[in-house]
């Protein structure tokens, strides 16, 4: 705050700001190592994985991991109940999560940001119609929506997708749209319109790009929030079903050896923490690089 | 404010109409017969279907179905339940004081130590209760509360057997049930031992819900606090010579407390959606696991009802909590 220069340098290339920014946050750049490692190990889980991750072997059941006695070299993490291998699990759930992670995103995002232009674009009486919607689907828990969705269309890891993106649109059309009704009536808007530019250009050429950071900031906080509501879900046998390597299924299939073997417990539960708080983290982090007028302290 | 007010339930009307509309669509129009479904795997003979469709109304043009449908709604009738027969508005509020047990229990927790968390937070900012306590929260925020819930019973149920496992009560207590509230009845049965009983089956509940909106009251405690304390009349009272836990605590916590409250308030909805784990956790009889079994069992009117009313729910603390807020802060009602 202290020592502003007020003889600015030519201005850095945006990636370079952003990341001048980003980089003060230390929490941020640890998470996002974390976030590069995880899906480093999601892409390449078909080569590191020692084993199929459904295969079973009825020989080495609930072995507990290495360092544990009776643990084995040849199962890191040990084994759950079917003698499945609980290390390749995780890494191809890890592929299953952050596939959903970014699905729930874009299609949440991309029909939020459209619903939200129109609506800001639009004349009084639509734009009411359209909040009223994204208030009816915001009375409802985002989680009970996605159950209630799900059982009606069938609990697949897709519909769980598809369902926990429509509880989210709603955040993305509100952001969207407040964010075109601050901008809207800049000079610069006015003077493209006034040079002639047509609305879906003013909506999509003009508007979007400055309204941009919050929406990212929130697709960050969506992402890790569908991890853990897909695998809420999962635990509650309405997402992926057995015997899909999913970290919620794997925790709800793990639930009776709660007591007897705790690695089959903690690890899937882990590696969920761990993915969403590195996500967190980056996102506290983009925050701040991305929307000074948002910055925290 | 009247005017506000009234504005502000302009909209509230509209959206519960709409709230009706997709809870009383799910079954009626999206895939899937509810009749079929209810008969089972015997399945069921050609002139019973028409009888059990009739019954239903189902024969009938979707609009009439839909007025039927709304005009019961307002007058507390949401159909019976496919399996227990009883009215769904009956069973929603025979278990929703467990719920609300449980929320309040939680919110309560979430409330008394989030905000002394976020106070002590900015008060030192930057230095190592400030990084402590909002790694914490951060932990807290992402934290998955269905395993949160599984490693606490491992440590505390399993390990050091302090707290049971499930149910709201231990099975040899028995008395009426007053008011619904475990705590209050236990202590009005007079039975020795039976609040400690409910005390116990509470604790592993509510600190799992509680965990999700704790973090989030201490973030938002600790911003909030950053903002006033930046203030001119901030800088003036400690300039005044007041002592710094006056400035700090009586001065900026209560301005800093209205975008709090405002939290804690608009955190409803997210208790509702932890209270469907943590029910489903720790077997609690409230609305959450109603809600989940009845998905199960294929329960349609008990699923629509409960999905109605939990919206509702919703829309009502939101509505109250807008009105507050328009009531502590002016500037708001203009908008």
């Amino acid at each position: 705050m202290a020592d502003v220069t007020y003889t600015a340098p030519a201005r850095p290339g945006r990636l370079k700001e952003f990341w001048s920014y980003f980089r003060e946050n230390r929490g941020a750049v640890i998470g996002l190592y974390v976030f590069a490692l995880l899906v480093l190990l999601a892409a390449t889980a078909s080569v590191i994985a020692p084993y199929d991750p459904t295969a079973q072997n009825r020989g080495a059941t609930l072995i507990p991991p290495v360092w544990q006695d009776g643990g084995s070299w040849d199962y890191l993490l040990g084994t759950d109940p079917l003698g499945r291998d609980i290390l390749s699990r995780l890494l191809y759930g890890a592929q299953l999560s952050f596939l959903v992670g970014i699905m729930v995103v874009i299609l949440a995002s991309t029909g939020g940001i459209l619903i939200g232009l129109i609506s800001g674009f639009a004349p009084k009486w639509l734009d009411s119609i359209i909040m009223r919607i994204m208030d009816i689907i915001l009375s409802f828990p985002a989680l009970l929506l996605a159950l209630v969705l799900v059982a009606i269309l069938g609990p697949t890891l897709v519909n769980a997708m598809i369902a926990i993106a429509i509880a989210y649109q709603p955040h993305y059309v509100r952001l969207t749209r407040a964010a075109v009704l601050s901008e809207k009536n800049k000079d610069y808007v006015i003077s493209a319109r006034v040079a002639g530019a047509r609305l879906p250009r003013l909506m999509f050429i003009t508007v979007l790009p400055n309204c941009l950071a919050p929406i990212i900031v929130q697709a960050a906080l969506s992402f890790s929030n569908a991890i853990l509501d897909v695998a809420a879900l999962g635990f509650l046998g309405m997402g992926a079903q057995p015997p899909t390597p999913e970290w919620g299924t794997m925790l709800a299939e793990a639930r009776e050896f709660i007591l007897r073997a705790w690695w089959v417990v903690t690890f899937p539960g882990l590696a969920i923490l761990i993915t969403v708080l590195a996500i967190n983290l980056m996102g506290d982090g983009l925050r701040d690089a991305l929307d000074p007028k948002l910055k925290r302290s | 404010m009247i005017q506000f007010f009234l504005a502000r339930l302009m909209t509230f009307i509209p959206t519960f109409l709409g709230v009706t509309i997709i809870s009383f669509s799910f079954i009626r129009v999206l895939p899937g017969d509810p009749i079929i479904v209810m008969a089972g795997e015997r399945g069921l003979t050609e002139e019973r279907y028409a009888e059990l469709q009739q019954q239903f109304g189902f024969d009938r043009p979707v609009l009439v179905q839909f007025w039927d449908y709304l005009t019961g709604v307002l007058q507390g009738d949401l159909g019976e339940s496919f399996v227990t027969k009883k009215p769904v508005w009956d069973e929603f509020f025979s278990l929703f004081p467990a719920t609300l047990e449980l929320s309040i229990v939680a919110i309560i927790l979430a409330t008394l130590l989030g905000i002394p968390a976020g106070v002590i937070a900015a008060t030192n900012r930057g230095k190592f209760f400030d990084r402590a306590l909002m790694s914490s929260a951060l932990v807290g925020y992402s934290m998955p509360i269905f395993w949160w819930a599984l490693l606490l019973i491992i440590v505390f149920s399993g390990n050091l057997g302090w707290t049971p496992v499930s149910g709201r009560i231990d099975l040899l207590y028995f008395f009426p049930a007053e008011t619904g509230f475990m705590l209050i009845d236990s202590l009005l049965s007079g039975q020795e031992g039976a609040f400690k009983s409910a005390v116990r089956h509470l604790i592993l509940p509510s600190i799992v819900l509680a965990t999700i909106p704790l973090a989030v009251i201490a973030r938002q405690t600790r911003s909030a606090m950053l903002e006033v304390l930046s203030e001119d009349y901030i800088r003036t009272a400690r300039a005044k010579g007041l002592a710094p836990a006056r400035v700090n605590g009586l001065h900026a916590l209560r301005n800093a407390m209205i975008p709090v409250i405002t939290v804690i308030g608009l955190s409803v909805g997210t208790l509702l959606a932890g209270a469907i784990l943590t029910e489903t956790i720790f077997s609690w009889p409230g609305i959450g696991k109603w809600m989940v079994d009845s998905i199960f069992r294929r329960d349609y009117p008990v699923v629509q009802g409960g999905l109605l009313l939990v919206a509702a729910l919703v829309m009502v603390v939101n509505l109250i909590v807008d009105v507050l807020y328009g009531l502590i802060n002016p500037k708001i009602r203009k908008r």
